[in-house]
């Protein structure tokens, strides 16, 4: 048996109980649908489009967030490791920043931008600066001192300092601190999308609840499943820096 | 003395300008701690290769990277080329005796030679050709693409030196360069690092903490004494050059000079 084959046969095994509870008349819930008909609501909303535009719309937020959130984390966490004087002195502040959940900030975020992308991803990039930012911090500070005075020696400015040795020298560790805001980025999207905002892949979800939607419900959540799993993978490739060989230590 | 009639083979007299002038220097980590460094004092000429010579704990490091800037005099006056050093420049290169870590695990050869022409050589090509040259002038031309950790100990030594060198610095501070390598990678690298400063005349400062290779390499050696670090004597080698691993290490000349330091460094 290969290894494709053992891992399938749970999952198979349990779909096709499902089917047969569900269409034997075993199992009647309103809140449960079963895998065919989630696979065509799924194809449905393939077909007509529906579920790519929210799936564009969410992925929207959730990227450029993610981007702004990740820039502002990289630059303030390589601010503090590389000067620990500011690092005592914002420490307490961006502790308490961060201790606001990003989902409180939804109100503040429709004040402001009214529904729509900017609202979504601010609060999104809110969310996506701590975890990068942290990272960040604590990845600079790692950095081996000797290429510091490298950079010294060779009068490096800031700038040239940072492209040159540190972010790389960093990269690795900044990396995962991206793939965990990536996860929170998603998260964030779609809970902004069910609390606030109509649009994205949360609202569809609350659309299809509304209506009493399970198939199109479970197809939905699936379906963020797979995105999530292939932004991930995604990321994943870009882990060595410029393509080089792995750094064996 | 014999010693005395060679004078004529050190590569610089008395004449040369002064490029290092450390005045009563001290160094003190701390507000009350022990003084490192006490009252050193010497000038390095133009073109000499000076060596400093100590035992464990007696601040050979540290004198070496305040002479780099990378920390400063806690009393007394450092002047580089007149000027007080007061912070690191690319005219004083310093060769790390971890090369390991001062080399760029994610940079090749020839990036991480690279790394010291790419503000001041922006036209590519033309920085390519000069990593080149160096790479090969350190014989490293078959291994230009190869990233650090996939180097012998020599190898990665010798892609620090030959960074150092495309800086085109006024004087090179050498950290027992060759304190972690094999004797026969050793010796290699003293003989290219000898040719290297007898062509291009650079001014060198090497510590180190083997008495045989202060004498084997320098034109000068200073022995430093430990607790604190302060000159205990400053010899003249005028042993001729270029010189041999064999013939030079025969000499009497060398023989009683390993003599004098050897009683020297055990004196105390």
């Amino acid at each position: 048996m290969g290894p494709l084959l053992r891992g399938a046969l749970i999952p198979v095994l349990f779909l096709s109980l499902w089917e047969l509870a569900a269409k034997t008349g075993w199992l009647v819930f309103e809140s449960l649908s079963w895998p065919s008909a989630i696979f065509l609501a799924g194809l449905g909303a393939l077909l007509d489009g529906s579920i790519l535009l929210s799936t564009w719309q969410t992925c929207q937020a959730a990227l450029l967030g993610l981007v702004i959130g990740a820039s502002v984390g990289v630059l303030l966490g390589s601010v503090l490791g590389l000067w620990s004087l500011v690092a005592r002195m914002a420490g307490p502040t961006f502790d308490a920043l961060r201790a606001i959940p990003a989902v409180a900030l939804m109100p503040l975020g429709l004040l402001m931008f009214g529904w729509g992308l900017s609202m979504e991803a601010t609060v999104v990039a809110y969310a996506c600066t701590w975890p990068v930012l942290i990272a960040t911090w604590s990845a600079v500070r790692g950095v081996e001192p000797r290429l510091l005075e490298v950079a010294d020696v060779l009068e490096m400015r800031f700038g040239e300092r940072l492209h040159r040795i540190v972010l790389p020298a960093a990269f690795v560790r900044i990396n995962i601190g991206i793939r965990i805001a990536l996860g929170v980025a998603l998260v964030v999207a779609v809970t902004v999308e069910i609390a606030v905002n109509p649009r994205g892949l949360g609202y569809s979800l609350v659309l299809a609840q509304q209506s009493l939607k399970a198939d199109l419900m479970y197809a939905q959540l699936l379906w963020l499943a797979l995105i999530g799993y292939l932004l991930n993978a995604i990321l994943k490739t870009v882990e060595t820096p410029g393509g080089g060989a792995r750094r064996s230590a | 003395m014999t010693i005395a009639s060679t004078k004529a083979y050190a590569p610089s007299g008395a004449s040369a300008p002064v490029t290092v002038s450390l005045r009563h220097v001290g160094v003190t980590f701390g507000a009350m701690g022990r003084p490192v460094l006490e009252d050193i004092s010497f000038d390095v000429r133009e073109g000499e290769f000076l060596s400093i010579v100590g035992p464990s704990g007696c601040g050979k490091t540290t004198l070496l990277r305040m002479l780099a800037g990378l920390l400063r005099p806690t009393v007394g006056e450092a002047l580089f080329e007149g000027l007080p050093i007061i912070a690191p420049s690319r005219q004083r290169a310093i060769v790390f005796q971890d090369y390991t870590n001062a080399l760029l695990p994610w940079r090749t050869v020839a990036g991480n030679v690279a790394l010291a022409l790419e503000k001041t050589m922006p036209v590519k090509a033309q920085r390519d050709a000069r990593v080149a040259e160096l790479v090969a002038k350190m014989g490293l031309s078959h291994a230009a693409d190869r990233f650090p950790t996939q180097l012998s100990g020599g190898m990665q030594q010798r892609v620090q030196i030959a960074r150092c060198l495309s800086q085109e610095p006024r004087i090179m501070l050498m950290d027992e360069p060759f304190g972690a390598l094999d004797a026969m990678t050793r010796q290699t690298l003293q003989d290219e690092l000898m040719a290297l400063a007898a062509e291009r005349r650079t001014t060198t400062v090497f510590i180190t903490h083997d008495l045989e290779e202060a004498i084997y390499l320098g034109d000068r050696v200073i022995v430093l004494a430990a607790n604190p670090g302060r000159i205990a004597e400053t010899i003249e080698v005028e042993l001729p050059r270029p010189r041999n691993q064999l013939t030079t290490r025969e000499d009497p000349r060398f023989l009683a000079h390993r003599h004098h330091l050897f009683g020297l460094l055990q004196g105390h």
